[in-house]
């Protein structure tokens, strides 16, 4: 079975973006970047499944700029075993890459496919779910445990007040939360290895996509800063702030 | 132009965030349909009648939307859809799921998490995790929004009774099912939309000091929340995480004991009234965003905080 991972170039979690001076968008130049940390957790999952000997192949697949090359090689070398890029330089939205990973679906025919719940540069929690309509595929978003029974995967999913276990039909997609699984790091022998597998570079245009978009960002702002607070000395001096100057208690 | 809502339920209660999200929809039109597909649920739809603005209720009942399994529920909104202007759905793990799916299959895009209504066309929703607000219009045909609910007032009951109309539900294949289901009770406030949140971190090293917390909220009528990392070293259930990747809170008074304060869980709490922080590290990034930062020991400062309340 044939598993085929999404993962996106984004920047690095830990690093507080700015936006620029002129509010065009945020500022990115020489900022940290790195596989978005779902997709690693994603890939994770993939490989483990291979591991155990339910899957045969795992192949990451990311649409971004050329430098997303770098996340693919990291994928390699955490254990994919193949890797695609469709090259773009465009920002494109969530239906637009779903719509590119679904032209690759129809050409790899993957049993299962996987991707982060969420990019955490845009935030926008869909690509997945716009992924599994698109093919018709039934989906298990926000999976914090995956097993492979026979012609179904059954996915644990993490919903508001408590968890539910669905069974999808195979082919399915999967959407991974931060609980699926800790993904590795990659060894300096793999990341040696990892330069010789095949990483196969596609121009968007050549899977037929129309990429067009609805959507227009008008800017980019900085959110309202928080005015400074204050410290407080003792439990006392804090119930009493509560009370007489937020009044919220 | 008309504007559909998705009513979030579970067959018997309507989930406060579909009011919310009708406090959003009143911000672009006036002609409000919702939806409330479920499973023997003319309870939900008959409250929802009643809430104002809303001048239409859509009925669709079938045992396929009984647990708002996306690949049923998106494919009857999709039929829907190319009568309104616009659809929209709270940005709960429920919307989350099926929404996306929806404007998949009207081949349009989606806006996540709304924050603001600027224009019928014109939305604000937060990105790198609150760091940024982007402000983004959109020509599509349908416009698809989830709306997060804690950025929009609820919406109130009225005394009239929009017409309640019955659906065929829509035919879906099965390529899903549900095995199993649990919620996790309690009789403490719901955390995203209580007065007051407490919220402990890795601080608390273990699931008994918890404990404490429970107490204070006890007293205090408060939810209880977590860090990821409490979450993570199992000290609470997952459904409690706040932050980037879980629920959002903007509560009256938020109080972080033994959280640092990283940016995801920051982005899960900032637009609180009133921050309180309680945190041995002077130097915790948390108390850059606390109005009343309190440096200590938590296992000292807790239980005096109780008696003191
Ligand atoms: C993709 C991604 C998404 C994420 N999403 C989220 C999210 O949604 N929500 C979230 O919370 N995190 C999220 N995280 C994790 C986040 O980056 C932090 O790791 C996490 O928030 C840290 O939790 P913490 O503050 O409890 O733990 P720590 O950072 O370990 O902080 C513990 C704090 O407790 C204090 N402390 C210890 N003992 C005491 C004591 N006795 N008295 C008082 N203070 C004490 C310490 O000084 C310290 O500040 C995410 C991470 C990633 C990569
Ligand atoms: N440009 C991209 N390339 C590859 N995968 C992507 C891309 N954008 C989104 N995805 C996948 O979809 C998931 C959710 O992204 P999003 O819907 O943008 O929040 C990510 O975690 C990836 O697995």
């Amino acid at each position: 079975m044939k598993i085929m991972v999404a993962v996106k170039r984004v920047v690095d979690y830990n690093i507080k973006v700015r936006v620029r001076a002129d509010q065009s968008d945020v500022d990115l130049s020489n900022a940290k970047m790195a596989l978005n940390p779902f997709c690693e957790i994603a890939l994770e999952e993939a490989i483990r499944l291979k591991e155990k000997g339910q899957a045969s192949e795992v192949i990451a697949v990311s649409v971004g700029p050329s430098q997303a090359q770098e996340q693919l090689r990291t994928a390699l070398a955490m254990g994919a075993d193949r890797a695609i890029l469709l090259e773009t330089e465009a920002a494109l939205s969530s239906l637009n890459v779903a719509k590119l990973l679904k032209a690759l679906v129809d050409r790899e025919q993957p049993q299962l496919i996987i991707t982060g719940k969420q990019a955490i540069d845009t935030d926008n929690n869909q690509t997945g779910q716009m992924l599994a309509a698109l093919a018709g595929y039934a989906q298990g978003t926000f999976a914090s445990s995956l097993e492979l029974q026979g012609e179904e995967v059954l996915v644990m999913r993490e919903v508001d007040g408590g968890s539910q276990q669905v069974a999808l039909q195979l082919p399915a997609i999967v959407t991974a939360d931060l609980r699926l699984n800790e993904p590795r790091y990659a060894s300096l022998p793999n990341i040696m290895k990892a330069k010789k597998k095949p990483l196969e570079v596609l121009q968007p245009e050549a899977l037929g996509v129309a990429l067009t978009s609805n959507l227009r960002v008008l800017r980019v702002e900085a959110p309202t800063e928080r005015p400074p607070g204050i410290r407080v000395d003792s439990v006392a001096a804090l119930v009493d702030k509560l009370k007489h100057e937020a009044r919220v208690i | 132009m008309t504007i559909l809502v998705i009513a979030e339920h579970n067959n018997r209660e309507l989930a406060s965030a579909t009011l919310n999200t009708l406090t959003a929809a009143q911000k672009i039109g006036s002609d409000i349909h919702v939806l409330v597909a479920g499973h023997e649920c003319q309870g939900v739809a008959a409250a929802v009648a009643k809430i104002s603005g809303v001048s239409q209720v859509l009925l669709s009942e079938s045992p396929s939307y009984a647990q708002t399994l996306a690949e049923h529920l998106a494919s009857l909104v999709a039929r829907l859809g190319p009568d309104y202007s616009h659809i929209l759905a709270p940005a709960t793990t429920t919307g989350k799921n099926y929404l996306p799916r929806v404007a998949a299959l009207l081949d349009v895009e989606q806006l996540s998490e709304v924050v603001e209504i600027l224009a019928a066309d014109t939305f604000k929703r937060p990105i790198y995790a609150g760091n940024a607000l982007a402000t983004v219009q959109t020509c599509a045909p349908i416009k698809v929004l989830s709306i997060r609910p804690t950025a929009f007032a609820p919406a109130a009951y009225g005394d009239h009774s929009a017409p309640i109309q019955n659906l065929a539900p829509e035919a879906t294949p099965a390529l899903s099912r549900v095995v199993a289901e649990t919620q996790s009770s309690s009789d403490r406030p719901d955390l995203g939309s209580a007065r007051i949140v407490i919220s402990g971190g890795r601080g608390l090293q273990n699931s008994d000091s918890f404990q404490l917390l429970y107490q204070l909220a006890d007293k205090l009528g408060a939810a209880v929340g977590a860090s990821r990392a409490a979450v993570d070293a199992g000290y609470v259930s997952n459904d409690l995480q706040v932050g980037q990747t879980g629920k959002i809170v903007a509560p009256d008074l938020y109080i972080a004991v033994g959280i640092s304060g990283a940016i995801q869980h920051v982005a899960g709490m900032k637009d609180s009234k009133i921050i309180v922080a309680i945190n041995k590290d002077e130097e915790a990034p948390i108390f850059q965003v606390a109005d009343y930062g309190l440096v200590g020991d938590l296992f000292e400062l807790l239980p005096e905080l109780e008696r003191a309340l």
